[in-house]
């Protein structure tokens, strides 16, 4: 990666909202060079989406978030894809993930209550063929989400003149 | 009754010569006012990264509280001879070249009293660092201004030195990057002033503090010139680069003689430098290297976004290729540097520091620091407009 593609990523990873005039005046670039690399980058799949990132707890949100740990078996044609496939179509599974160690996939699952999402992992994920074990983990509370700190932090001030 | 004390008299001669510093009127001044922005402040707004703090954490945990090797730990000593091996190709001895110090403040001073005999003279590059002149003269040397130009983008011409030096020369400061024009020195500008420091046979004291952050061109360490290793006692520090200042955590290098002369005097003030201070400078030597580059990206898009603002205002600003500081002409307002600074804190709220401070060669100019957030940048350029709109 150039210098200028890292630096137009990571104006966008920090504001998504920012706009390609603003980021000409921090790059040192022109806004068209900004806009075609963006465009590039879109159309690459490099950046997928812009999102906000949102602290559901404090917006007063009931929905609850499992973090589902599962072991599976292989067959030995098929790799994991065709399963992950099945398990990303269901709009409660938020994140789908190959993990190394005792597990192999990882699934973020979100439902309105603790009962739902329970049934949902009984009733849609538990009864795949492939999938030998599950373990529910219910998120009780989310200190930092994507390098995002979702609580007040205490600001340290600086002097305000120093040499 | 016993005599009544009259203190001042106490006080050493010396003392009433240094002129208090510029800066310290300006805190005073701004320490006064509410909803100030600070464009006045020479560090990082970073805090320093979690990783050394955390090492820091650690060590204190472990009861790591003792003094150290006057010259530091030597695991500390050594993490920097391979760094700056591997970085300039200039090889330092850890046992007998490195002497790690509280600050480049403290390297500094010592390094002047290491090398300077009462009248000596020792040239300061203006605009510069506010404690040059006055450690020159707490040594008892006599400090010898050179004015960089803005038509040669405040960098030190042969020309400049040469005409600088006379017999009684002992030595030249350099500090580039700059604090406070932002300049830079490449590797040709430095082989210059080279040539003309062999020929005179001074030595160079060179402040290389902001070597991490430049942009647009890597940094070219004065050591690392052909020849100029043993005439050179390089300082440098972990405040800019990774943001510790209060960690007051610096070093010098130089030749054994020369190391061995300022550890006498660090040995007895100093002692050694604070132990967990030391910890968490060889955690940011280790692994701090990603975040430094981190950080450097964004100072880098802060320096766009000040630079263009600036001269949109109308406030001329070359462009500065390292350090974090803009440093804008404010001569076409027609307002001298002080009284720009003094109205536009006062009027507008945001505290700039004017270049005059630094030295004569800084009349004229204006230090804007960009080590703050971009929308604190943001808001000031708006106040400074606003500002310079209503002259």
């Amino acid at each position: 990666m150039n210098d200028k593609t890292r630096h137009i990523l990571e104006c966008l990873g920090e504001d998504a909202r920012i706009s390609h005039e603003e980021i000409a005046t921090l790059t040192g670039l022109t806004v068209d060079e900004v806009s075609k690399t963006v465009k590039d980058l879109e159309e690459s799949g490099v950046i997928r989406k812009y999102k906000t990132v949102i602290d559901w707890d404090l917006a007063g949100d009931e929905n609850v978030y499992a973090i589902i740990e599962l072991k599976v078996s292989l067959e030995r044609t098929i790799g994991y894809q065709p399963l992950v496939e099945r398990l990303y179509k269901f709009p409660e599974v938020r994140s789908v993930r190959l993990l190394s160690g005792q597990y192999d996939l990882s699934l973020t699952v979100s439902g309105k209550t603790m009962k739902e999402v329970a049934f949902f992992v009984a009733e849609k994920i538990s009864t795949l063929e492939q999938v030998q074990h599950t373990t529910t983990h219910f998120v009780l509370k989310t200190y930092k989400e994507d390098g995002v700190i979702l609580h007040e932090q205490d600001h340290v001030t600086r002097l305000p003149v120093t040499p | 009754m016993r005599k009544a004390c009259t203190p001042s008299k106490f006080v050493a001669d010396v003392m009433n010569k240094v002129p208090p510093s510029g800066i310290r009127r300006y805190f005073d001044l701004a320490s006064g006012l509410e909803d100030v922005i600070s464009l006045g402040v020479g560090e990082p707004d970073y805090v320093t990264p979690w990783h050394i703090r955390e090492a820091c954490i650690h060590s204190l945990e472990c009861g790591e509280t003792s003094y150290t090797s006057n010259y530091g730990l030597i695991e500390l000593r050594e993490e920097l001879a391979d760094h700056f091996s591997t970085k300039y190709r200039a090889n330092y001895d850890p046992d007998t070249e490195i002497l790690v110090t509280s600050g480049v403040s403290e390297a500094l001073d010592v390094a002047i009293r290491a090398i300077t005999n009462p009248g000596d003279e020792i040239i300061v590059v203006q605009p510069s660092y506010v404690a040059y002149v006055p450690s020159v003269m707490f040594a008892g040397g006599v400090p010898v201004i050179i004015s960089t130009k803005l038509e040669n983008n405040f960098k030190l011409t042969a020309e400049e030195l040469e005409a600088a030096i006379t017999p009684r020369t002992k030595a030249v400061i350099i500090n580039f990057p700059n604090n406070p024009t932002g300049a830079t020195m490449g590797k040709e500008d430095l082989e210059a002033i080279a040539d003309v420091v062999c020929e005179h046979d001074i030595m160079v004291i060179s402040d290389e503090v902001y070597d991490c952050l430049t942009y647009n061109g890597g940094h070219t360490c004065f050591a690392s010139l052909d020849g100029m290793r043993d005439r050179t006692i390089l300082l440098n520090g972990f405040s800019k680069a990774y943001a510790m200042t209060g960690f007051r955590m610096a070093y010098a290098m130089a030749s054994p003689k020369i190391i061995s002369a300022m550890m006498l005097i660090h040995q007895y003030s100093m002692l050694c430098a604070p132990i967990t201070a030391q910890i968490g400078a060889i955690e940011a030597l280790k692994n701090g290297q990603h975040e430094m580059e981190r950080m450097v990206r964004d100072y880098d898009r802060r320096r766009h976004l000040i630079i263009s603002g600036l001269n949109k205002i109308g406030l001329d600003c070359f462009e500065p290729k390292g350090a974090f500081y803009a440093f804008p002409s404010v001569e076409n307002t027609g307002l001298s540097s002080e009284e720009f600074a003094e109205r536009l804190m006062n009027e507008q709220r945001v505290v700039t520091i004017p270049g005059n401070v630094f030295g004569e060669a800084g009349t004229g100019f204006l230090r804007c620091s960009y080590a703050t957030s971009r929308e604190e940048i943001e808001v000031a350029l708006e106040r400074i407009g606003a500002f310079v709109d209503g002259l």
